[in-house]
């Protein structure tokens, strides 16, 4: 299908067919602020932030769901556009919290850019007097902690969950000023569907979801992001390490859902995500151990692939291959595995050939 | 079919059963069965007369006699005077209002004159939970026409002609509706019936439903093969269980008739109906989150386009039209576009069902021709104010609707009228107030009725009608600040310029018209604490009058705070810090020395 021309501040675009005005704006260079959008889950049309206005048109129009249409003029920054992007901005504050000092989002804060983009510093709506919801600080499991009174209910996490994870666990619960995103019904998140894959709280714009393993690890702007494939499994996802420049340790793992070489779309797991503590760990090996008696005494790879080569084919000779046995790891990748087995049958000679994740 | 002298007709919508009508009807064939009269006289259950103030409604034919407020012990009478001897029980006759007098039969009933009764021409005339009386009043003939000798571009055509527009409340053209999800491609299409009337005090589309069912399917069927749908859904409310009932009943007894299911009347239309039952969400009543609801999922607006008629149920190019709407159908297809669009307005044709509530004599439901003036609602079918107080204005769309006020009494009651004046024609709620409602407590109730029924999905409606529900409250506990006023305009404009949906969208109605039309006294409100209708609570002072106080202490006896002070003989005094503003005083007090204010 032919590319769609259209009209977006005076400036003539292109866009593919299909797209939503704030793709295309997007792909052209224009900025729209947006707080429910996400690359990686559908639009949504929740936080009203993107709003447009369009040409013969009467009404703002959401740039996130609104189709691009042929020969569409649209506006992105007209005064009534920034006063309704303000009045909906205000109307979120009322209630979002203001410590952002001691936020762990504090730097990374879509709700922080937005508001800063529009000038806009408190809510002029808020009053002590006004009857608010508030939650508990939810921190009960090992992963990642709830505060959903900084929650803008933006539904990010909700779309991610099911679109991306396909877990379901979190949906939007009750009515009117007591909405709030839950696991059903009475139960905590620890006893819900949730797997503890983390991406929701990658993709919470604010610090209503954050990392507990990262808490005190390092402000947004100490980060350095270190793309890699994850070693904890042979699936090969590919992950960004967060490192702290400051302290040149390891400060949270998250993944990218645009990225156009990772193979898992930028899903993880929670291990990918949150297990990667063993890194920086003391009790880890690294380099080679030989046994001597009852100790231990550390080796280079040469002496020890060696003594290794060495004993396997003197109990191959004095036994025969079939009395050794192959044992490796679900850890490595299929081609390790394959290799492996390949020393096995042909330089043993022995099909005893086995690894872990056959339990 | 056996021949009867007599027919009595009880009616079993929702009000009058919930006032006894069950026990009524059980009570007659008692009593005619032992004056062995059960095989000339037929007792039947019907639909909704729409005066649900005077039921049970009883009525007696071939004569028409109208009997109201009737009660099982009044039965034995009725039989032995009226279907015995033949004279007319006088003191269950219906009382008109206005006159006084004593009415004897249903066509003589002012609150029915004014009225034009299309879609609800079988409601109370024929038992709902008989597909016969439904046949026997040339039910499903339209069905037949349309499905045997009408293409399904024609039967749009003629829906077109009609001018039939959308009666839940955004008015959109029907037939025009119709084409868009007939031209969009697919092989597989829904058409829905939106039964989830939410609106508080509205009941229009509850009393079809429950008096006249198969009309409902009929009107359904007719869309259907218009558009090429083959299977549809009604949702309805759970809270209407006698609805849901007759609908069951509708299905099953059109099903067996071979009316609806495969091949109906030999013909290749085929069509299978569900009922889906809602949950009590206010929101479901938005089409995108009704059919989220049928589907599974929350019921949550999501954003259009896509529109139903492209991407709706399951993803299949889907139809909805509510209840009021699909009732229509039969008659327009059955009579003729003309016919139908020889009523109304130039705009607005056809009729349109209100459930006139509030404060006039005749509260209930209403069929009227679109353009009849609120005036000839309010005096002559609502019969006046209750107790002729002074009219103030009619909340008319329910929350999303807005006030209108005396000199809106002559206005027509059109889509365009209504909308200019700055309220909608909505569902079809009318509430009328008199002079002892406040507007700012009117925008209050309706607001917070929004906003609990808000989904939470989008800012504006969420937070925002929450922030004006907190000024409205301030306002009316006397601590509203001069500057809320301004707010309110401002944020009431907002929202509705950015929300998602039209609850969001309408949600600030009541707010914005009853500041256009009674700013002052939102002003007496905050400026003087005050609050000119006496009903906002917190702003009420009871105040002992002490030149009429003779001292008696009944007042300060029956205080259950004990706030007020004085001495045997002498005047009262109210500690105003301590009131809880109970009124016990003012009932209490036998000299009228009491006043509130």
């Amino acid at each position: 299908m032919d590319a769609i021309q259209a009209i977006i501040n005076g400036k003539e675009i292109s866009a593919e067919p299909g797209m939503t005005i704030l793709q295309a704006a997007k792909a052209n260079g224009i900025h729209i602020p947006t707080l429910c959008d996400h690359p990686a889950v559908s639009p949504f049309g929740a936080c009203r932030i993107c709003l447009v206005e369009a040409e013969k048109n009467p009404k703002l129009l959401p740039a996130c769901t609104t189709p691009l249409t042929p020969g569409m003029v649209v506006f992105t920054n007209t005064p009534k556009v920034i006063e309704a992007r303000k009045a909906v901005l205000e109307l979120i504050l009322v209630r979002h919290p203001l410590n952002c000092f001691s936020c762990p989002s504090n730097g990374k804060c879509e709700l922080q850019d937005v508001a800063y983009e529009l000038g806009v510093k408190e809510s002029s709506y808020a009053d002590p007097g006004d009857t608010n919801t508030s939650h508990e600080y939810e921190d009960a499991n090992p992963f990642y902690v709830r505060d959903l009174n900084k929650c803008i209910l933006c539904g990010r996490c909700v779309r991610v969950c099911e679109e991306q994870a396909q877990y379901h666990a979190i949906d939007f619960q009750g009515r009117g000023i007591r909405t709030s995103i839950q696991p059903p019904v009475g139960s905590p998140i620890e006893l819900s569907d949730c797997v503890f894959c983390g991406q929701c709280v990658q993709v919470c714009p604010v610090g209503a979801l954050s990392e507990k393993t990262a808490l005190g690890m390092g402000r947004p702007w100490d980060i350095e992001k270190v793309k890699t494939v994850c070693s904890y499994c042979g699936v090969g996802c590919e992950v960004e390490i967060n490192v702290n420049r400051k302290t040149g340790k390891i400060a949270n793992v998250t993944t990218n859902y645009s990225s156009p070489t990772a193979l898992n779309k930028g899903r993880s797991c929670v291990k990918g995500r949150f297990a990667w503590q063993f890194v920086n760990s003391e009790d880890r090996l690294t380099t080679p151990l030989i046994r001597e008696g009852d100790t231990f005494r550390k080796a280079s790879w040469d002496e020890a692939l060696s003594l290794v080569a060495e004993k396997l084919g003197s109990i191959k000779e004095r036994h025969g291959g079939d009395a050794l046995g192959f044992f490796s790891s679900a850890r490595c990748t299929n081609e390790e595995n394959y290799l492996m087995q390949r020393l096995a049958r042909e330089v043993m000679g022995t099909n005893n050939v086995d690894h872990c994740a056959h339990l | 079919m056996a021949l009867y002298r007599a027919h009595v007709l009880i009616c079993h919508g929702t009000g009058c059963a919930s006032g006894g009508s069950p026990k009524v009807l059980e009570t007659f064939r008692e009593e005619l069965q032992k004056k062995n009269l059960d095989k000339e006289v037929l007792v039947i259950a019907t639909g909704c007369h729409g005066m649900c103030e005077f039921g049970p409604i009883v009525v007696v034919y071939p004569e028409g006699t109208f009997y109201s407020q009737v009660k099982p012990e009044d039965v034995a009478e009725i039989v032995e005077e009226h279907l015995y001897k033949g004279r007319i029980v006088n003191r269950l006759l219906y009382k008109e209002p206005i006159s006084a007098q004593k009415v004897c039969h249903y066509k003589e009933i002012p609150f029915y004159g004014k009225q034009h009764r299309i879609v609800l021409s079988n409601c109370g005339y024929i038992n709902p939970d008989n597909i016969d009386e439904y046949i026997s009043r040339d039910g499903y003939q339209a069905l037949g026409k349309c499905i045997t000798e009408m293409s399904p571009a024609a039967v749009i055509e003629e829906m077109k002609k009609s001018g039939l527009r959308g009666r839940g409340g955004g008015g959109f053209p029907t037939g025009l509706k119709w084409s868009f999800c007939a031209a969009s491609p697919g092989n597989k299409k829904y058409v829905i019936c939106n039964a989830d009337e939410g609106d508080p005090g509205a009941f229009m589309d509850r009393s079809i439903l429950e008096g006249d069912p198969h009309a409902v399917l009929e009107g359904m069927m007719i869309g259907a093969y218009a558009m090429g749908a083959d299977e549809g859904y009604i949702y309805c409310r759970a809270e209407y269980p006698l609805a849901i009932k007759r609908l069951q009943t509708a299905i099953h007894q059109a099903t067996e008739y071979g009316l609806l299911g495969e091949n109906v009347l030999g013909t290749d239309f085929s069509f299978d109906l569900h009922i889906k039952e809602g949950a009590g969400a206010f929101v479901c009543g938005e089409e995108t989150a009704l059919m989220a609801s049928i589907e599974g999922q929350r019921g949550m607006p999501r954003p259009r386009p896509p529109f139903p008629a492209v991407k709706g149920l399951w993803g299949k190019p889907t139809n909805i039209n509510n209840v009021e709407t699909w009732a229509n159908v039969p008659r327009i297809m059955l009579q003729g576009a003309e016919c139908f669009a020889a009523m109304g307005t130039e705009k607005s044709k056809g009729t349109k069902v209100f459930a006139l509530t509030g404060k006039v004599k005749n509260t209930g439901l209403v069929e009227v021709p679109m353009g009849i003036t609120i005036r000839e609602i309010v005096y002559e079918i609502g019969g006046g104010i209750i107790g002729d107080k002074k009219f103030k204005a009619v909340q008319i769309g329910g929350p999303s609707g807005g006030c209108l006020v005396e000199e809106h009494l002559d206005l027509p009651v059109d889509y365009e009228s209504l909308t200019a004046a700055g309220a909608i024609m909505g569902s079809g709620g009318l509430v009328v107030l008199d002079e002892s409602n406040c507007m700012v407590d009117t925008a209050k109730f309706f607001l917070e009725f929004t906003q609990r029924e808000s989904c939470g999905k989008c800012v504006p409606c969420r937070e925002g009608t929450k922030k004006m529900l907190d000024i409205l409250t301030r306002i009316t506990e006397g601590n509203g600040k001069p500057e809320d006023l301004d707010t309110l305009q401002y944020l009431g404009e907002q929202i509705k310029a950015t929300s998602l949906c039209a609850l969001g969208g309408t949600a600030p109605n009541p707010v914005l018209t009853t500041l256009k039309y009674f700013r002052h006294e939102y002003e007496a409100h905050i400026n003087e604490k005050r609050c000119p209708a006496g009903a906002c609570q917190s702003l009420l002072r009871y105040t002992i009058d002490p030149a009429k106080c003779i001292g008696c202490t009944k007042c300060a006896r029956n205080c259950p705070v004990n706030c007020i002070s004085g001495k045997v003989k002498e005047p009262h005094l109210i500690d105003q810090e301590k009131c809880i503003k109970c009124g016990a005083c003012m009932a209490n007090c036998p000299v009228g020395a009491i006043s509130k204010g």
